[in-house]
């Protein structure tokens, strides 16, 4: 086989585990969207945060350290223990329906029924509090996350292929542990909105309010439902990403990579946003290896919002979105 | 014009239960508006009762203080037999009561069959984790809701759609459908905002003959809202009729046909 040819294969299967993980971050988008109808700017944050909580509790970091320091006077940083990863990750779940119960009960409870702009602004504002609430719960520098995935490159698929091509591929264990992750939880996704009591009644309140509360649902329960799993959804992606790039406030802008993701796959499909994230993560990379060498590369910076661009004018449901019905 | 207490009979032979839902002295207020003024009346086990009156008499929002999306400022609502507190609209359904709306609140991106299906919510107990891994019990219970459900749907004669997406459903089948999810919640009381409005005669015939029919072969207790007076007065047990906030008869429906006060509420009153 053409060494050209092997590269891109190499290429197209690191795009897609990289695609993998842009789509674990719009799932968390179209879950809240689906459910509720808000667009949920805070999603990228609700990552950082999760991991920046999961890495606090296993490193056994005193929550705001700083603030009780300058306050009085003290010097304590750590308890001095140690958590599990496993027992971290469920604290910190713990923590992300807190969250979950707090943003229904302060923020979304009273702007039922409001314009979908306000309630995307009140994301807005979310997204930066929970940002500045992460960093003096934590603090601002670069961690480390290991909760025990393992990492580096896989030595299974690189001697296969160099028997089979002459050419070993290299491919990181820990894309492909992501790609387990992102299949199981899509698998209990599904499982969950079809065949559950509450699954069946979260598309219930996304369709009509009103008719939600005829037959017996309590809104607020299912959002609060809704705004955790979007937490647990976070959590997925925050180790994720954590894991692969270390833990930093720049992760919080992964949410803006989720946005030509969901204009690919449509807002409202779970199945799209898997497709968008693995499209663009594939797209981006092939584009880059093929295209990038003539016009100078750089290329993954821009080519997923062009590629978005482009949808938005042919095709602005998506590729799975529910098609736009006005019936006159 | 008092109300009848106690059991009755009706004209056509049925035997009236005992009160089911008792509205006391209810105000409700919109800031300045009164929208209901000091109104009581009761619906009793078995009976189909009717609340008439002119546009902006109050008739809908007396359907919204019964189903807990409006909370009365003064007077008590009590049903079977004790007072209900202050209650959310879903706590409301929880207890069995269901309704119908005026404008259509159905789930447009289900189909016929699954918007019928959440009528069942309350009826279900499994937890999650069963229900996702569709095991024992749950699925038991899933195929006793199913069971439940079809039965509704071909008594409503709606098997033809009910795979159909909702939105795609004209507007008298739609109504069809929200009784059918209505219905589904096996209610004790079934309240019915304008089943009517909007229809054509057919159309119209139609939905008497399932709201008798659903009250006969069920037993449901139906309050229902009505604009149109000939429909009211052949379908209903007794009317309570409303103008301006207030209760102006009750009875009936020769007894309302005959009150001074609902004929000039209707055909208006000279003043000279």
């Amino acid at each position: 086989m053409p060494d050209q040819l092997l590269f891109a294969m190499e290429v197209t299967l690191n795009g897609l585990m990289a695609g993998v993980l842009y789509a674990l971050v719009a799932l968390g988008f179209v879950l809240i969207f689906k459910a509720s109808g808000i667009f949920n700017y805070a999603q990228g944050v609700m990552a950082l945060f999760a991991a920046l909580t999961l890495v606090g509790i296993m490193e056994g970091q005193v929550p705001f350290a700083h603030l009780i320091n300058a306050i009085f006077g003290t010097e304590i940083h750590h308890f001095g223990w140690h958590v599990p990863a496993l027992l971290a990750i469920i604290l910190t779940m713990v923590v992300m329906v807190a969250l979950a119960w707090a943003v229904q009960r302060f923020i979304f409870r009273h702007l039922v029924n409001q314009e979908p702009i306000l309630l995307f602004m009140a994301t807005i504002g979310l997204a930066f509090v929970l940002e500045g609430v992460g960093d003096i719960m934590w603090g601002a520098d670069i961690k480390k996350l290991d909760v025990g995935l393992p990492q580096g490159i896989n030595e299974w698929i690189d001697i296969t292929t160099f028997e089979a091509f002459g050419y070993g591929f290299f491919i990181d264990n820990l894309d492909i542990s992501a790609t387990i992750v992102a299949m199981i939880l899509v698998a209990a996704l599904i499982a969950f909105s079809q065949y559950t009591k509450q699954g069946r009644a979260l598309r219930a309140v996304a369709d009509d309010h009103q008719a939600a509360l005829s037959v017996g649902i309590s809104l607020n329960f299912i959002w609060i439902l809704v705004w955790s799993i979007a937490g647990f959804v976070a959590l997925v992606a925050g180790i994720m990403w954590g894991a692969k790039s270390g833990v930093q406030f720049s992760l919080s802008l992964i949410a803006l990579k989720a946005l030509p993701v969901l204009m690919l796959g449509g807002f409202t499909s779970i199945p799209g946003a898997i497709v968008g994230g693995l499209i663009i993560g594939v797209g981006e990379k092939l584009f880059e290896f093929l295209i990038g060498p003539m016009v100078g590369g750089a290329t993954e910076n821009w080519f997923a919002y062009v590629l978005a661009l482009l949808f938005l004018v042919f095709r602005p449901q998506g590729l799975f979105g529910e098609k736009i019905i006005e019936r006159v | 014009m008092n109300a009848m207490t106690g059991n009755y009979t009706t004209a056509d032979g049925r035997q009236i239960g005992d009160t089911l839902m008792e509205m006391k002295n209810i105000t409700l207020r919109f800031g300045g508006v009164v929208a209901i003024k000091d109104i009581s009346f009761d619906i009793h086990e078995g009976e189909i009762r009717a609340i008439i009156g002119p546009n902006g008499a109050g008739k809908s929002s007396m359907l919204n203080v019964i189903s807990g999306f409006y909370h009365p400022q003064e007077g008590e609502v009590w049903f079977r037999g004790a007072k209900r507190p202050t209650m959310k609209p879903y706590q409301v359904a929880q207890q069995g009561i269901a309704r119908t709306f005026q404008n259509i609140a159905l789930f447009n991106g289900m189909s016929v069959l699954d918007n019928v299906m959440t009528g069942r919510l309350t009826h279900m107990k499994t937890g999650m984790f069963a229900q996702a891994l569709w095991k024992g019990k749950a699925e038991k219970e899933e195929v006793e809701n199913r069971e439940v459900v079809e039965k509704i749907i071909d008594f409503l004669e709606i098997q033809a759609i009910r795979k159909t997406p909702v939105g795609r459903l004209p507007y008298g089948l739609k109504k069809r459908v929200e009784l059918a999810r209505a219905l589904a919640a096996e209610p004790k009381l079934l309240l019915l905002d304008e089943p009517m409005a909007g229809m054509n005669v057919e159309e119209k015939e139609d939905m008497s003959r399932f709201i008798l029919d659903v009250n006969d072969e069920f037993g449901t207790t139906i309050a229902l809202i009505e604009h149109d007076m000939g429909v009211v007065m052949d379908l209903s047990d007794r009317v309570v009729v409303m103008d301006y906030g207030r209760k102006i008869g009750d009875g009936t429906p020769d007894e309302v046909r005959n009150n001074q006060d609902v004929i000039d509420a209707y055909l208006g009153v000279s003043h000279d």
